[in-house]
């Protein structure tokens, strides 16, 4: 269908674009201002006063299909995504089956083809199983779709493993996404290892968990030459290591989940379960240290981490409970916020979600380039609204930001020219 | 939502008694003076009081128990209370939902107070957030987090013994990093206004960041002894061997085993506790458990005292009242 965008600021930082003008579509990207010869609007949205950008990418979404359909399914997460601006997520494998052999993987885009509101792009797993010794098929799947080799939050201890998926990651030319936790140090805390856990009396998860990881995970990104991309990072140490790689060039990159850039272990107050989260809420310092990295762009992405959960995952004393947020729906507002509190530039906090993603996996989406697929997220940025975490369309109600103000909304999300999602006003009023 | 101190009403009365943390030296003193009035009760031929007659307290403990149990037990009882001992083994009922199914279980039945012990940190919290509003918890032990009454029975003890606060050094000594006593001891200590605290131990059992509860931190236990009013001995449990955090028990009495010779290092007059039970030959030794500076046995009678108080705060029931309640009834 052909759809003119109408009067709204487009913000395009691929193309360097941050001003009020025309957009015009079909299921690709046709032109700006400038009607294409022979243009004949279907549908007309007018975007005056709306902020007009490409389709968010998310790195890191969990939907729980196949496995765990008590917490989300693809056609209820891909509902939230559309509705959150969200028209790329990335899933991890370890889905139940683990996302190792192709057929786990078509089964997940052929289920979120036929839902069709949001893009699905697996991770195959790095190793069979998960398991951590065996490598998996993934030239089978990287031709069945997958965009990136992950093994999910499963470390891989062994470390001679680790470098033989590296190197054989390298030689498909497949990029590995990296989750940086010492398996020993990590494996029996559930919140950040300081001030906090040691007046709860939780089991801690120190920082050097982290460092100690991205240490090693870099030493064999150097030796392999594979190309290395960091999951949500939390903390200041690991930060400072990367951009040091990246500095001797080194094809690393790195992404932080928004909730990383708002909330401290503090907010875990006494016992918060909705905090729980891993990697835990780290400190202060690190929250200050992963804003900077965003701004001066060693964090390359921020991801939702979303991990929808049911209400019984949450309600249980702090340790029994599941970790995790059902973050879809906040991932733009919290990053917006960014903007409006100025230590992101709105065009950086955009970038952030679009085309540096897209980079990272070398993805040919997150722009308004003529020809590519037409990915739109348009919001309001003047929208004030509050965050009912019951109102959340994820399965998952499971979020720490219920009650917070947030000012931008999704109005319209567009997926390959498609409409997949509408602001109701009457039904939000 | 869950930042706020669920322990008190809004008019800042004992709701709940979960941590020692987060009260103020009025709610505590006022435990402490209400245990000393009750302390005369056990002295009486008939050791009753009415005061919550008619109340129903569930002793609901996922870990094992003797001391704890018995001495809250005992408490109800002389308070007049109605009591029901629920022992779950902990393996049955780890997961959350069966958790929150049998509180309501209990709750069905018209009980007014929960007593918890649980393995888990915060599974006190936990469970205050989620009874229906009647019903008073008292944590009595939650993981590694706090044992309050475990603490103000020990800060009573103290104050028996010592008169205040202001003046004292406090060494605690041993596995701080699993210690639900010694949180609550800190705590307790610092808003009653204790002159000095002090964590003695090895690095692989202070918790990291100890000193931001306002505590000294000593490595040697000599240097941590000297000049100590009150020398409180934790428990050292077998399981701390294995998982790398000491080498053998030999070494760990060796270093900081209270020996009579290391307690000539505190004060003369000084008091040595130990919440209980004790390993003889591990952390202290017999001559300094049972020897004239040792109060270990008056820490357990206290107890009863103390958790009275407890109970008939958080229940609202303070001597006095009954005579209103009867004539309302």
């Amino acid at each position: 269908m052909a759809i003119l965008i109408r009067n709204g600021h487009i913000i395009d930082p691929a193309n360097d674009i941050d001003r009020v003008g025309d957009l015009y579509l079909n299921s690709r990207i046709l032109a700006l201002d400038e009607a294409p010869d022979g243009f004949r609007p279907e549908r007309t949205i007018d975007a005056s006063g709306k902020v007009v950008c490409p389709g968010l990418i998310d790195l890191r979404a969990r939907l729980r299909e196949p496995g765990l359909e008590h917490k989300g399914t693809i056609a209820s997460e891909s509902r939230a995504a559309a509705a959150a601006g969200i028209t790329t997520l990335c899933c991890p494998p370890d889905t139940d089956p683990v996302l190792d052999t192709p057929a786990v993987a078509e089964q997940i885009r052929h289920r979120a083809a036929k839902v069709g509101l949001t893009r699905v792009l697996p991770l195959g797993a790095l190793t069979l199983g998960l398991g951590g010794e065996h490598l998996s098929e993934m030239k089978e799947l990287k031709d069945a779709g997958c965009v990136a080799m992950s093994n999910a939050e499963r470390a891989i201890p062994n470390t001679l493993v680790m470098r033989r998926a590296l190197e054989y990651a390298a030689t498909l030319g497949l990029t590995v996404i990296l989750d940086a936790e010492d398996p020993w140090l990590g494996r029996s805390g559930c919140i950040h290892e300081g001030e906090v856990s040691t007046r709860l009396g939780l089991p801690g998860i120190p920082d050097y968990a982290e460092t100690i990881a991205v240490a090693r995970d870099l030493m064999l990104v150097e030796q392999t030459g594979v190309r290395a991309h960091f999951s949500r990072l939390s903390t200041a140490g690991a930060l400072k290591m990367v951009a040091e790689a990246r500095a001797k060039g080194l094809p690393v990159s790195a992404d932080t989940s928004a909730h990383q850039l708002y909330l401290t272990e503090l907010d875990v107050g006494y016992f918060n379960a909705l905090c729980h989260v891993r990697p835990p809420l780290r400190s202060q310092r690190d929250r200050e240290a992963l804003r900077r990295g965003l701004a001066g762009g060693t964090i390359s992405a921020v991801c939702s981490d979303h991990q929808p959960h049911d209400l019984d995952a949450k309600l249980a004393p702090f340790t029994s409970t599941e970790p995790g947020i059902s973050a879809l729906e906040t991932l733009l507002p919290l990053v917006w916020r960014l903007a409006e509190e100025g230590s992101l530039t709105r065009s950086g906090a955009i970038a952030s979600l679009t085309c540096r993603p897209a980079e990272v996996l070398n993805l040919k989406l997150g722009s308004f380039t003529p020809g590519t697929p037409a990915d739109v997220c348009i919001f309001d940025p003047e929208h004030f609204w509050t965050l009912d975490a019951q109102a959340l369309l994820s399965r998952g109600k499971n979020t720490p930001f219920g009650g917070w103000g947030f000012k931008g909304r999704v109005t319209h999300t567009l997926l390959e020219g498609r409409l997949v999602f509408e602001l109701n006003d009457a039904a939000v009023g | 939502m869950t930042n706020e101190n669920i322990q008190l009403d809004r008019q800042g009365n004992l709701r709940h008694f979960l941590s020692t943390e987060g009260l103020s030296r009025q709610t505590l003193e006022e435990i402490l003076n209400l245990a000393e009035s009750f302390a005369s009760v056990k002295a009486q031929t008939v050791k009753k009081v009415p005061l919550l007659r008619g109340k129903t307290i569930v002793n609901l403990f996922f870990e094992n128990s003797t001391r704890t149990r018995t001495t809250f037990e005992l408490a109800a009882k002389r308070l007049s209370a109605d009591v029901l001992n629920v022992n779950i083994a902990t393996s049955a009922t780890a997961k959350g939902e069966s958790l929150l199914d049998m509180l309501h279980n209990l709750e069905a039945m018209h009980c007014d107070m929960f007593v918890v012990r649980h393995g888990e940190s915060g599974a006190a919290h936990f469970i205050a957030r989620h009874v229906a509003p009647h019903i008073g918890v008292i944590n009595a032990g939650d993981g590694r987090h706090a044992h309050p009454t475990q603490a103000m029975l020990d800060m009573f003890t103290i104050r028996r013994h010592k008169g205040g606060f202001p003046p004292l050094t406090v060494a605690i000594v041993g596995d701080i990093m699993h210690s639900r006593v010694a949180r609550s001891q800190i705590h307790a200590l610092s808003v009653l206004g204790a002159g000095e605290v002090r964590v003695i131990g090895p690095k692989t059992l202070l918790p990291p960041a100890i000193e931001k509860m306002g505590v000294r931190v000593f490595h040697e236990m000599e240097a941590g002894l000297e000049g100590a009013d009150v020398v409180i001995m934790l428990r050292l449990q077998r399981e701390r061997m294995q998982g790398a955090l000491l080498p053998s028990e030999q070494e760990y009495f060796q270093a900081y085993g209270l020996t009579p010779a290391k307690l000539r290092l505190a004060k003369p007059d000084a008091i040595v506790m130990h919440p209980g039970p004790i390993n003889r030959g591990v952390e202290i030794d017999s001559a300094v458990a049972d020897g004239p500076q040792s109060v270990i046995l008056e820490q357990v009678s206290n107890g009863i005292a103390v958790r009275m108080a407890v109970m008939a705060m958080v229940l609202g029931r303070h001597p006095g009242s009954e005579l209103t309640e009867q004539e309302e009834a």
